[in-house]
């Protein structure tokens, strides 16, 4: 066994995740990243909603925000805008982050605070036992989805593309070694960045396997230019093989803490306005 | 003369549009720079154009802060005017409005007034509110010389040709004024300050916004919902004063929900909305319970069920706050009556929040927000602050167990800990757990500070001799200047009022306050089912003999409240 990392948890901790899942090996690339990047344990949060991807931030000896289902992105935002300091990684699955939470979504990437979101995608709801998720393929059925899953699924990637995300990326999460690059490259990245990774549920799903996501999948070309946006969105739409790497990446967008002017002080250092800046408020009142 | 010499009252009316406001925007300034007592509160439709908005403003004898149902002068710019108002006109009410517009409703209380004509003379019909304060100021009896100075600087960045316009319209509307012979019989009480240098003129959306800075108040997140916006904009507009990050949500669940995560990150977080989006808020209300994390929601209450009457007031959310979120967990509730209870309250709301890690409740209402009087500065109190934040050791522990149920708060950042929220039930280092025995354990934690929280509630205003009345009166939240005013008009000892402005929870002497059940106890609140004597009777076991209630989406006038207080009397 590795000897004890910083963010490793003791070695009794029991892990609620069934064996064989892939959020073992999401875990594996995140820790991986965390690790390499050498992030200041007491400056990093991790923030997640909740279903069996949510507890991942549980795993980890790490500040945690463990909020509501499909929650994640506010509180994020708010820990973020609270105190510049702090390294902000959300991790959540498909359901809390693009079905119940779908609206937060699209406006953390409207704003463009520093955050890195991390979406577990096993294309099901698994800790509710096998109910369709936002981004199940169709004709899957299911035991609420009788006859086949009705809804087209929703595009993660393509939507995030259209607003902007500065950086917008996939993975397979039996690929450890290209996830773990991927989430090293959005954490550094400064602002929204997104990783949607693909996760098989080795219970409930069993179209989407780890044979179907290695069969259905393939790197960018090496080609691709991450910065041409419309290259990008593409890439996002391509569904005989699904592309994993880097799609979207724009450096040119300013960060949703600077425009709003959130000063360098952590919020809980600042002291309450004194006497003279009060009295001017008021003066305002005469 | 109007029936009550030591008060008089002034309603102005117009259409969403027609600027009527400008009217009481320059009046109100130049009542206080001449030391008069005066109230003004608004009424509103939700529209942006059109229909029929007014404002009374009173001028009073001694200090009151209560809504007059009766209209010693009315001026009015619209048709409908009439038929609004006109249960409030007296004998002896002054109608000034056109003929024109107002047609078959003139009687001999009207005085044709050309406001148009004037304005025109002045220089086109947007001076014709400018004209309506010259009658105004002429039938008080403020010389005008007084209030040129205050006018100038009033227009001055609008260019010479407008001040000088403006300053004509004034003239006119004032020459009108003087002439009307029927307001000579008018007996405008006196003012009762040399100046009003030392008082601050203000509406309640203001004092809770003064409350929040003067708290420490850093991060407000909200989305836009009337009457619970003007809050979030006083504090936008000095976010760059006092660094509070402000920002617009996108819903109400993720204003609660930043807020939520800013405070776990050390922020003082306020966030501000009305009935409906509190019931967005609710599971995030009942996350802050979990999390044992300090909030601060402010409900400005309006009339529902649904979207309601979303511009006018009323007390109907009590039970919402009271049984807001899922499970069982603490909370505090604030309900303010006045400027200076509002400064105050919502101060005291953030160090509750902050000493108890609960979520805490502000309700106010449409009437309390819009509501505009004076306060003195020195009645603008600001309380020591409550900080609650520790920097961490390596081993820190957020829900340790303590002998108070309370665990000094650690923010991620500070110190060498490790600081977990959790929703889940969790263990005292913050992980998920389904310990049975941790889950009690965790349970009388969050609970065991309920009874320090009974302990340290406000105590509630006594008005008049409590000891030998036969009848208690009771308000809550805006209903405090109706009740001071009602029993100080009645002027009669078989009656003593009590206000609450902490709602929730009550001390643990209310019952023996109240009486123990051997007096009469009324209850006064703007809901249909008595929401806080529902309240009352759970947490003291004090039963309302009599519930004042009223529902309309309107406030309750002095002289209802007279009119029922005498009926418990009375039978």
């Amino acid at each position: 066994m590795d000897k004890q990392r910083k963010f490793d948890m003791p070695a009794e901790t029991d892990i609620a995740w069934c064996p064989g899942c892939g959020n073992h090996m999401i875990r594996k690339s995140v820790l991986g990243a965390l690790e390499a990047l050498d992030v200041a344990r007491e400056n990093l949060v991790m923030v997640s909603g909740i279903g069996q991807a949510a507890k991942a931030p549980q795993y980890l000896n790490v500040n945690m925000f463990n909020g509501l289902h499909g929650r994640a992105l506010p509180p994020a935002m708010g820990i973020r805008l609270s105190n510049r300091n702090l390294t902000v990684v959300v991790e959540s699955g498909d359901g809390d982050m693009y079905g119940e939470g779908g609206n937060h979504f699209l406006h953390a990437i409207r704003r463009n605070y520093d955050v890195t979101i991390i979406v577990h995608n096993n294309m099901i709801y698994g800790l509710t036992k096998g109910q369709a998720s936002p981004t199940s393929q169709r004709c899957m059925t299911t035991p609420v989805q009788t006859g086949g899953v009705l809804l087209e699924p929703f595009n993660p990637l393509a939507v995030a593309i259209s607003l902007n995300a500065p950086f917008v990326a996939r993975a397979f999460a039996g690929n450890v070694e290209q996830t773990q690059s991927i989430i090293m490259e959005a954490i550094r990245f400064k602002g929204c960045s997104i990783v949607d990774v693909f996760q098989p549920c080795v219970i409930f799903n069993k179209l989407n396997t780890y044979k179907w996501f290695k069969e259905n999948t393939v790197d960018l070309p090496e080609d691709h230019d991450p910065t041409d946006r419309m290259a990008a969105l593409n890439m996002a739409f391509k569904e005989d093989k699904l592309p994993l790497g880097v799609f979207y990446r724009n450096t040119g967008r300013e960060l949703y803490e600077e425009l709003a002017g959130v000063g360098d002080t952590p919020l809980f250092r600042r002291e309450a306005p004194g006497d003279a800046a009060f009295s001017a408020m008021l003066d305002a009142f005469r | 003369m109007q029936p009550y010499p030591d008060d008089f009252s002034m309603v102005f009316e117009g259409a969403a549009g027609q600027g009527v406001q400008t009217i009481t925007a320059l009046l109100l300034p130049i009542l206080k720079k001449n030391g008069y007592h005066f109230f003004s509160c608004t009424e509103y439709m939700s529209r942006i154009r059109g229909g029929s908005n007014t404002t009374e403003v009173r001028i009073t004898g001694k200090k009151r802060q209560a809504y007059t149902a009766r209209i010693d002068l009315l001026l009015a710019l619209t048709a409908h005017a009439f038929d609004r108002l006109r249960h409030r006109l007296h004998d002896q009410t002054l109608i000034f409005a056109e003929k024109e517009h107002f047609g078959e409703h003139c009687d001999q209380r009207c005085i044709d007034t050309p406001l148009g004509k004037l304005a025109d003379e002045a220089g086109g019909k947007m001076y014709a509110n400018t004209v309506a304060l010259g009658i105004v100021l002429a039938v008080i009896g403020i010389p005008l010389d007084k209030c040129t100075g205050f006018l100038r600087e009033q227009f001055a960045d609008k260019g010479e040709e407008i001040v000088e316009n403006n300053l004509k319209a004034v003239s006119l509307g004032y020459n009108f004024g003087q002439q009307v012979p029927e307001a000579k019989n008018l007996k405008v009480p006196e003012p009762a300050l040399e100046n009003g240098s030392e008082l601050l003129l203000m509406d309640g959306t203001s004092a809770l916004g003064i409350g929040a800075v003067a708290a420490g108040c850093n991060f407000i997140c909200s989305y836009p919902m009337s009457p619970g916006t003007g809050v979030l904009t006083f504090l936008a507009k000095r976010s760059a004063d006092f660094g509070i990050v402000v920002d617009q949500a996108e819903d109400e669940i993720a204003a609660i929900n930043a807020g939520l995560g800013a405070s776990y990150a050390g922020a003082r977080a306020l966030v501000t909305t009305s009935g409906g989006g509190f019931d967005l808020m609710q599971e995030g209300f009942s996350l802050a319970g979990m999390i044992e994390t300090p909030i601060v929601i402010h409900i400005g209450q309006r009339p529902g069920p649904a979207t309601g009457l979303p511009t006018r007031m009323e007390q109907g959310d009590l039970a919402l706050a009271l049984h807001a979120g899922h499970g069982e967990f603490a909370r505090a509730i604030y309900a303010p009556g006045t400027l200076d209870e509002a400064v105050e309250t919502m101060q005291h709301a953030f160090n509750t929040a902050q000493q108890y890690q609960i979520p805490v409740v502000v309700l106010s209402d449409q009437y309390l927000l819009d509501a505009e009087t004076t306060i003195a500065i020195d009645e603008i109190k600001r309380l020591p602050k409550e900080r609650g934040i520790v920097e961490t050791e390596e081993n820190y522990r957020r829900y340790a167990f303590t002998e108070n149920g309370l665990t000094p708060r650690g923010v991620p950042g500070f110190g060498a800990g490790i600081v977990r929220a959790d929703s889940d039930e969790h263990d005292e280092q913050g992980l998920i757990t389904e310990s049975f025995e941790m889950r009690q354990r965790m349970m009388d934690k969050r609970l065991m500070r309920l009874a320090a929280l009974q302990e340290n509630a406000l105590p509630p205003k006594v008005i008049g001799d409590l000891d030998n009345a036969e009848v208690v009166a009771v308000s809550w939240g805006s209903n405090r200047g109706v009740l001071e005013e009602a029993l100080d008009r009645l002027g009669d000892s078989r009656f003593a009022g009590v206000h609450y402005a902490q709602v929730f929870p009550l001390r643990p002497d209310t019952a023996a306050l109240l009486g123990n059940g051997r007096r009469n106890v009324a209850v006064i609140e703007n809901n249909a089912l008595g929401q806080f004597a529902d309240l009352l009777q759970r947490e003291s076991g004090i039963v309302a003999s009599h519930r004042i209630l009223k529902a309309t989406g309107e406030p309750f006038s002095v002289e209802e409240i007279i009119e029922k207080l005498r009926e418990v009397v009375n039978g």
